[in-house]
């Protein structure tokens, strides 16, 4: 049996994954991406921990992860699509306007 | 526990008539401004007559409280209102007589233009005295005892573009913060040394205390500081300089702010704090002091006097005086007792004064008037009323109070009731000298005029003909204080009064008072009192009518002395060399050029310029890029993880 | 979890959020059915009167305190403040929003369905006493919040907000997942009561600290407490001026509320110099930054970063002093700091083309209402007594001194008086000097009148008769750190014990 320190490591390997991501990448929607995989990593450690615990709860909470990352990826591509209107480019470095 | 009386809606009735008239007022009518500022004020009344007429059935001190104020520690100030028989007297006197000087205000204020700001600012008034009058605790009153002095430098610079009015204006204000100092200091030594102001709780935490016969101790210090407060708000030595130039306001504001209402505060705070003065004898000693040399002081100024209302304000100051004299021999209820009357007849006086001003076309000298009866006899018979009720003739209404007052101060000391007889006297002569001098002999009035002199200020009807009556809007309220100022004291004829107030002041003073002076001497006093009186009128009468040439050749054969009296003692030049020279030289030679321009200009300036550095460093973080927004997120968190491992490992 | 159904008590416990969801389905239903011209009133007639009916409902619930739904909600004292003023912020925005809508040609339905969504998850936050549960409702009030930045949709700036905003956003709240997760990990449960007799009973594991540490990262963002404030000037200058209105204050005291019962409540470990520092860095940076900005809506964002600072100030005090000066202050901030922008987006005109300092000279005399009440917010921002402002860091400065916090008390107060700079500046502007270009200052019309009013004499009670306000968030601060001692000992470490309601 694998240990549940070894699926932490890996969930502390994918969001870490996710946050170098969003900092090296410059299309917007590979960080978007970026965050969907830090928010995996934290479900691969809650299914982990529901294993330590014994508690279907950590379960549960994953499923709940999931609705919430979907709703929010519907919105952010809306974002995105608006933001492509106005200024015709998906690089994130050329969205800066606003500074200072 | 007694049922509320909703005392917060008589406060609160008069603050909502000012804002209707101070938001909205421009756009109403005369007629609308002043039946709101009317209804307003008379619904006061009416909840004044309703707390009156529930009173038998209270448990007294009716105390009822709001919510909370303020809460620091275990300090804490809430909003209550407190009602016992002192409150109940002070508020009937504040509403009753102040309702009858709205009603006669909108007749003698009709033509003047900013007539909504006039009565907004009226109402305002009322809701400040009555917050101060109904307040359950030092810090609420001393809310209303600022607000009353707010009102009160609005209104007497009502007439703000002219020039006296707005600088009387400004010395009222600037006079009582020095009074209002003292106050606060005290408050400050009351909450440090008792943690409360509530009045329930902090008299009977003093009461507690021994008496402090000898030397300035804590409570003896409040005291004096408390006095320091009433001598500003009521005019006494050595604060009572702006009272006389305050008589540049209209005159219902005289007759309101400036004789009835507001300056009686300071006596009413006295006496509200006996508790604190009856353990400090000393500080009691010297308001005492204080209250009989200021009624002989403003007295003697009086005599000479020429302009109408000027008489009247030192007679107020004198009559303040008297007040302060009863507090300070420990006979409070005596002193509240010719605060009522006082109000009463001083409040008439100002009425009748102003009615005189308004028929002669705004004139205010009295050596332009005489002779007056025949054209205003409405007036005239008003004003003899207060006049013989000021003077201290039986049975009007100052004979009993002011009678009191001299009883219970020649028990306390032969001197004060010298001092106080003479001072009767004196009153008696100058308030009689201008009753010969309006309206008996010929009418001086239309010389004056035909050698071109311009009426003190624009009443809009000076220098016309003969004078005539005001309207009945102004002549119903001075029958009526006239009524009272005949029948006002009566309710004091055998210690009536006195024994109404006596749960508030303890009902040991007043067994002693009828004890302590015999029948005869009681009588005796009397009589001397009423002699008194009786000679200022025969003098005034010789000097002003019989002899008129006599008063300039006495005042020749005076010299230094009446010159002195007529100059006011110079005491406002004196003031002005010893304080207010000095003070405006040296802000403007030390404080603007030197401190002001030299060093704290400079010194922000050059921060200033430092602060736009680092103010642009700092916004160099904001790059405007997400990805370098995000890396200062991961590297905070970054930070924080690691300082929280640290933390758990440890 | 448990087998048992809800009863009826548990849909009371949530009885606003039900109805302000209702509301907000019944205008996305509507928009599209009613015509154009008459969905502003009509559907900003319907957030209105949801949002009245919001309150309402709070009352309803604030008759039965107790637990619902398994212990994941808790109604007390605490959580109808919070309903309370994050509804009351949503009902001036809209009222706000009736002209600035119109002014900016902007299609009305969503954004009032929207708003009340977010408020949704604003109530649902001050009431959830269960991190899944606070994550859920931390989505529900963010995702709003991203498209209401965005609103206006063919500026692109607003759309650049919007992107900046949801990015970072999302990327914080994955640390404060992740954090969630962790504590799950450390302690078995996610109720803040179990997880606060967990971390008081014996040692501490390390894993509980970095889930604190996450935790604090996803929230610091949302309250924008440095070193997290990153997103704020820049997402604040883009959104529509209305919403930064509601987004500097309804979401924050949402968060705060939040961290209000994680730290205090589960007595989180090892927070004060973290608290500490982010504090001192809030303030400083906050205060420094806005002294050479010219755009008003992101020198007041700046502004709200000090702000949190302030407010964190109070989390480093002792609990029972620290709270109810937390709550306090984000009422007196709401009040002031909503009623600042309904001026700005009221003077912004179409396409917010007059949002910098410049545009603001001379207006003492084109629009002296406009000037007069600005004026009143901004010193209440200072902290000049008489408003809120004033006693709102009187009681954070003196909890903290009370606390022996010298020195953040006296960096606090040097800030105070940096701040006052930029605050007086623009009232300088305003009365001082002389416009050089027409500004046109549109009529005021009724409703933002009354959101004025509202707010104008809600900055001005608080500074005048704090008393009743002070009373009642000491009661509920005193609810809230009383939970921690009598429920965890109830049920240690496992959330799925059912407790019988209250």
């Amino acid at each position: 049996m694998v240990p549940v320190s070894y699926y932490l490591i890996l969930s502390g390997i994918l969001f870490s994954c996710g946050v170098i991501g969003f900092l090296i990448k410059r299309n917007i929607i590979t960080i978007f991406i970026s965050i969907e995989l830090m928010l995996n990593g934290v479900n691969l450690s809650f299914v982990a921990f529901a294993a330590q615990w014994q508690h279907l709860s950590g379960q549960v909470f994953v499923f709940f992860v999931m609705v919430v990352a979907a709703a929010e990826a519907t919105v952010g591509l809306a974002i995105i699509i608006a933001v492509f209107r106005t200024r015709e480019t998906l690089n994130v470095d050329h969205v800066n306007l606003l500074k200072l | 526990m007694t049922p509320s009386l909703h005392l917060w809606l008589i406060p609160i009735l008069p603050l909502i008539g000012a804002a209707i008239n101070g938001f909205f007022g421009r756009r109403l009518s005369r007629q609308t401004v002043s039946a709101v500022a009317l209804t307003f004020c008379g619904a006061a009344f009416l909840m004044g007559l309703y707390v009156a007429a529930r009173f038998p059935s209270l448990e007294l001190p009716h105390a009822e409280y709001l919510g909370h104020w303020i809460r620091s520690g275990n300090f804490m100030v809430n909003f209550e209102f407190y009602l016992d028989q002192l409150t109940l007297v002070m508020l009937l006197v504040v509403t009753g007589v102040g309702f009858l000087i709205h009603i006669y205000s909108v007749g003698y204020m009709w033509e003047e233009g900013g007539f909504y700001r006039f009565f907004s600012y009226l109402n305002l008034f009322m809701f400040f005295m009555l917050t101060l009058v109904l307040a359950g605790n030092y810090l609420q009153m001393f809310i209303g005892w600022e607000g009353v002095g707010l009102a009160s430098y609005l209104l007497i610079g009502f007439w703000f573009t002219k020039d006296s009015a707005a600088s009387a204006g400004k010395k009222a204000f600037i006079v009582n913060r020095i009074g209002d100092f003292g106050f606060l200091i005290a408050l400050f030594l009351l909450i440090k040394h008792f943690g409360s102001l509530n009045f329930s709780q902090l008299f009977s935490s003093i009461a507690q205390q021994p008496a402090e016969t000898a030397g300035v101790g804590l409570l003896t210090s409040i005291g004096l500081l408390l006095m320091v407060g009433a001598a500003g708000k009521s005019a006494q030595i050595p604060l009572y300089v702006w009272l006389p130039d305050a008589m540049e306001g209209p005159t219902p504001v005289s007759a309101l702010i400036h004789a009835a209402t507001m300056v009686t505060a300071g006596v009413y705070m006295v006496a509200r704090s006996h508790v604190i003065f009856g353990h400090a004898p000393n500080a009691l000693t010297v308001v005492a002091i204080i209250g009989t040399l200021t009624a002989l002081f403003a007295a003697t100024i009086g005599i000479a006097q020429t302009d109408i209302k000027k008489v009247l304000a030192y007679s107020t100051v004198s009559q303040l005086g008297y007040m302060f004299m009863a507090c300070g021999v420990a006979a409070y209820s005596a002193g509240i007792f010719h605060l009522m009357t006082h109000a009463f007849f001083k409040g008439l006086l100002f009425l009748a004064a102003g009615s005189v001003i308004h028929a002669v076309g705004g004139e205010q000298d009295m050596r332009k008037m005489g002779g007056l009866r025949q054209y205003i006899p409405w007036t005239f018979m008003t004003m003899t009323a207060a006049t013989f009720a000021i003077a201290g003739f039986p049975p009007f209404a100052g004979f009993f109070s002011k009678d009191e007052i001299l009883a219970r101060a020649y028990e306390a000391n032969p001197a004060y009731w010298f001092i106080g007889v003479t001072t009767a006297f004196i009153t008696s002569f100058y308030m009689f000298r201008l009753w010969f001098m309006t309206f008996f002999g010929d009418y001086r009035g239309r010389e004056a005029a035909e050698h071109g002199h311009a009426p003190a200020h624009g009443h809009g009807h000076g220098g016309h003909g003969d004078p005539h009556e005001s309207p009945m809007i102004m002549l119903v309220p001075l029958m009526i204080l006239a009524v009272l100022s005949v029948i006002g004291g009566w309710v004091g004829i055998g210690g009536r009064f006195e024994h109404f107030l006596s749960p508030v002041f303890g009902e040991g003073a007043t067994a002693v008072a009828t004890e302590a002076l015999s029948r005869s001497t009681e009588i005796t006093l009397m009589v001397i009192s009423v002699v008194a009186a009786v000679l200022g009128f025969y003098l005034a009468y010789v000097l002003y009518l019989k002899r008129p040439e006599l008063p300039q050749k006495i005042a020749d054969s005076l010299g230094g002395l009446y010159q002195a009296v007529v100059n006011k003692y110079y005491v406002d030049e004196i003031y002005g060399d010893l304080f207010v020279k000095p003070l405006v030289d040296g802000s403007t030679r030390i404080l603007w050029h030197g401190v002001d321009q030299g060093v704290i200009d400079a010194a922000i300036n050059d921060t200033a310029d430092g602060a736009r550095h680092v103010s642009d460093s700092a916004r160099q973080m904001q790059s405007g890029n997400v990805r370098s927004y995000a890396g200062w997120v991961a590297v905070g968190a970054a930070v924080i993880i690691a300082y929280m491992i640290w933390m758990g490992v440890r | 979890m448990n087998p048992t159904l809800p009863v009826g008590a548990d849909y009371v416990r949530i009885l606003p959020e039900i109805v302000l969801s209702i509301f907000g389905m019944a205008i996305m239903v509507l928009d599209p059915l009613v015509d154009e011209k008459k969905s502003q009133q009509l559907l900003g007639g319907l957030g209105l009167i949801g949002t009245l009916a919001g309150l309402v409902s709070t009352w309803i619930m604030a008759q039965s305190p107790g637990f619902a739904f398994w212990n994941m909600v808790q109604v007390d004292g605490f959580s109808v403040f919070f309903h309370v003023l994050v509804i009351a912020i949503a009902l001036v925005l809209i009222l706000t929003s009736y002209e600035y809508m119109a002014v900016q040609q902007l299609r009305a339905g969503e954004y009032y369905g929207l708003i009340l969504f977010g408020l949704v998850g604003m109530c649902l936050m001050s009431s959830a006493v269960e991190l899944v549960l606070i994550f859920i409702s931390l989505e529900i009030s963010s995702i709003s919040t991203y498209i209401l930045a965005g609103f206006r949709r063919r500026s692109a700036t607003s759309s650049e907000s919007s992107l900046k905003y949801f990015l970072l956003g999302s990327f914080a709240t994955a640390f404060f997942l992740y954090g969630v997760a962790m504590m799950f990990g450390a302690t078995g449960s996610t109720n803040i009561d179990a997880i606060s007799a967990a971390l008081n009973s014996g040692k501490v594991p390390l894993l509980a600290y970095v889930a604190m540490a996450l935790m604090f990262v996803g929230l610091g963002f949302k309250v924008a407490a440095a070193p997290f404030h990153i997103w704020t000037p820049d997402v604040y200058e883009g959104a529509p001026a209305p919403v930064v209105g509601f987004m500097s204050t309804a979401p924050k005291a949402a968060a705060f509320a939040v961290l209000l019962r994680i730290i205090f409540e589960a007595n989180a470990p090892g927070r004060f110099w973290l608290i500490w520092l982010s504090a001192v860095l809030s303030m400083t940076l906050g205060n420094v930054a806005a002294l050479v900005q010219d755009n008003v809506k992101r020198l007041l964002a700046y502004s709200s970063i000090a702000h949190a600072g302030y407010i964190l100030v109070a989390f480093a005090a002792k609990p029972e002093l620290g709270a109810p000066a937390v709550m306090f202050y984000t009422a007196a901030y709401a009040a002031m700091n909503v009623g600042a922008f309904a001026v700005v987006s009221h003077l912004a005109n179409e396409n917010e083309r007059y949002v910098t300092l410049e545009n603001y000279a001379g207006l003492g005399r084109s629009s002296p209402i406009l000037a007069g009440t600005l004026t009143i917010f901004l010193i209440s921002l200072i902290g000049i007594p008489i408003t809120g402002g004033f006693f709102a860091k009187f009681y954070v400065f003196s909890a903290a001194l009370q606390s022996n916090l010298v020195w953040l008390t006296i960096i606090g107060v040097i800030n105070s008086a940096i701040g006052a700079y930029y605050y007086l500046k623009i009232i300088v502007v305003m009365y001082m000097r002389e416009a050089r270009e027409e500004v046109p200052v549109l009529p005021i019309p009724l409703a933002l009148r009354a959101a004025l009013a509202l707010t104008l004499a809600a900055t001005v009670y608080l500074g005048v008769v704090p008393g009743r306000m002070l009373t009642f968030v000491q009661q509920s601060a005193q609810q809230l750190l009383q939970a921690e001692h009598t429920s965890a000992r109830e049920q240690v470490g496992n959330a799925a014990v059912p407790r019988a309601t209250q």
